[in-house]
């Protein structure tokens, strides 16, 4: 299983409590598991990637294993040790204003 | 007994203020979506229980909350979690939350690019929906004002919404710019005595109407007159702050523009100033008693670089000969040190008798005045800087 941290706005949206456990088949990219999340949470839908596009929006950033990997290709491999569910997905809010 | 719902929309949440008809004692009720910018609520005519929500952030982008019990319980009117996004043939189910611009040719392939501050041509990009208006008639049909400015309406309670694209396709567009709020379409007015005409307000663009239930528009313009454009006849450019009509009458209009108070008397196809006395004449609210048509409401701002009220004074000011008149209200608002600021969607009346004048300010307080102006208390004073304010008189 896949574990995805969302932000708080978005856990009130998806009526969820804590980390999100997905189960997403084939390679585990940025797509798949944004896919197989709004898939099971429809109400996400736009709220971290467009709509039109499928762009992250500018002001969310994705982070694994200590890393950052917004900037990475939507379907490049994410870490093993994500796609084993040994670290979760973070989906984080960048901060902005003072 | 009647009674009166306030739905107030803030910078961090949406609240929902009830009371009897005497509307003394408040009932408080939020934050609803706390944390989040709530640009409007409205409930629809046809079924008080019905309310739209703008729900927006720009980290998240924009959602669309109803509620089927008057304020309540809320849901994304999308598909529930849990179901299948789409339905068994393939085809994708609803997603409240997606308002994606139509660019097809079939419906006129709509301009690509408005006027950017700079001069040059800029792409349309969704950022939010300011203004929802349910139908007059049907609880499941709602109308949504956005930013880039365009008009997008929904007939299955809000799941989803297809772009009324004539009003971007009309050839107008490239003039269009932003106001400094952005480009937004912020006023939809529904004429109540012929389902095919509607008018629509941007910033800053100008006023619009549709004759034919929103395939063509037309600018309706005439006779604003906007310093900053250098032709005096321009068709449009025009910041336009709120249109208000009294649904008795129409083809009546009354316009806050950035700066004036303008009248029309044929359906927005001329225009004539009435700001006559007003100690300034630039603000955003305009709205006009329930049961008066010549009794006009505004609140006089500064200038549009000091959004704030000439002397630290709050004063509403009231006219009953349809403009040019007007006298300050008063009257339990305060008369020194105040700063705050009333948005353009931010004043609403109940249709009681008599009739109660609401509105929210900058500052947090939501004023009511269940005298028609006379006199005003605030129900609440400490809110979020206010960013709307609706009111559904109950039966």
């Amino acid at each position: 299983m896949i574990r995805v941290v969302l932000p708080a706005h978005l856990r009130t949206l998806a009526q969820v409590n804590g980390d999100v456990e997905l189960e997403v088949k084939g390679p585990v990219t940025q797509r798949s598991v944004l896919d197989a999340l709004e898939a099971r949470y429809p109400m996400l839908r736009g709220t971290i990637r467009d709509h039109v596009t499928q762009q992250r929006r500018p002001f969310l950033r994705f982070f694994a294993c200590d890393e950052d990997l917004s900037l990475e290709p939507p379907d490049a491999p994410l870490p093993d040790a994500v796609a084993s569910g040994a670290e979760p997905l973070f989906i984080i809010g960048a901060i902005a204003g003072g | 007994m009647s009674g009166v719902r306030v739905l107030v929309g803030t910078r961090k949440g949406a609240f929902v203020l009830t009371s009897d008809g005497k509307r003394q004692k408040w009932d408080v009720s939020g934050p609803h979506f706390a944390g989040w910018e709530m640009y409007h609520v409205k409930g629809s005519p046809a079924d008080p229980n019905r309310l739209y929500a703008s729900q927006t952030s720009g980290w998240f982008g924009q959602i669309i909350q109803r509620s089927d019990d008057g304020g309540r319980t809320w849901h994304q009117p999308g598909t529930p979690p849990g179901e299948p996004t789409t339905t068994p043939d393939g085809m994708p189910k609803g997603e409240s939350n997606k308002f994606v611009y139509d660019t097809s040719p079939e419906t006129g392939k709509p301009l690509t690019t408005h006027q950017w501050y700079d001069g040059t041509q800029h792409p349309w990009e969704f950022k939010r929906v300011w203004h929802l208006e349910p139908s007059l008639t049907d609880p499941d049909t709602v109308y949504a004002g956005v930013e880039d400015a365009a008009m997008f309406r929904s007939i299955d309670g809000g799941q989803t919404w297809q772009e009324l694209a004539g009003l971007r396709g009309h050839g107008t567009g490239p003039k269009w710019q932003p106001g400094a709020g952005g480009m937004c379409l912020h006023t939809i007015l529904l004429d109540p005595s012929n389902s095919a005409r509607m008018y629509i307000a941007i910033s800053a663009a100008g006023a619009f109407r549709t004759d034919d239930a929103g395939k063509t528009w037309k600018p309706i313009n005439r006779g604003l007159r906007s310093e900053y454009i250098p032709d005096p006849n321009a068709e449009v450019g025009h910041c336009v702050h709120r249109i208000a009509m009294h649904r008795s009458r129409p083809k009546v209009l009354f316009m806050q523009k950035h700066w004036d108070v303008m009248r029309s008397e044929d359906a927005g196809d001329s225009w004539h100033e009435v700001s006559g006395n007003l100690p300034t004449d630039f603000g955003f609210v305009i709205d006009v008693h329930a049961h008066e048509p010549e009794t006009l409401y505004v609140v006089p701002i500064k200038s549009d670089s000091e959004h704030f009220p000439p002397d630290g004074k709050l004063r509403v000011y009231r006219s009953r000969t349809g403009g040019n008149e007007w006298e300050a209200l008063t009257k339990g608002l305060p008369q020194r040190d105040c700063y705050v600021n009333v948005l353009r969607d931010a004043m609403a009346v109940d249709s009681l008798d008599k009739c109660g004048v609401y509105f929210g300010t900058t500052g947090g307080q939501v004023y009511a005045s269940v005298d028609a102006g006379d006199s005003w208390a605030p129900i609440v004073r400490d809110l979020p800087a206010v960013l709307s304010v609706e009111v559904q008189t109950l039966p």
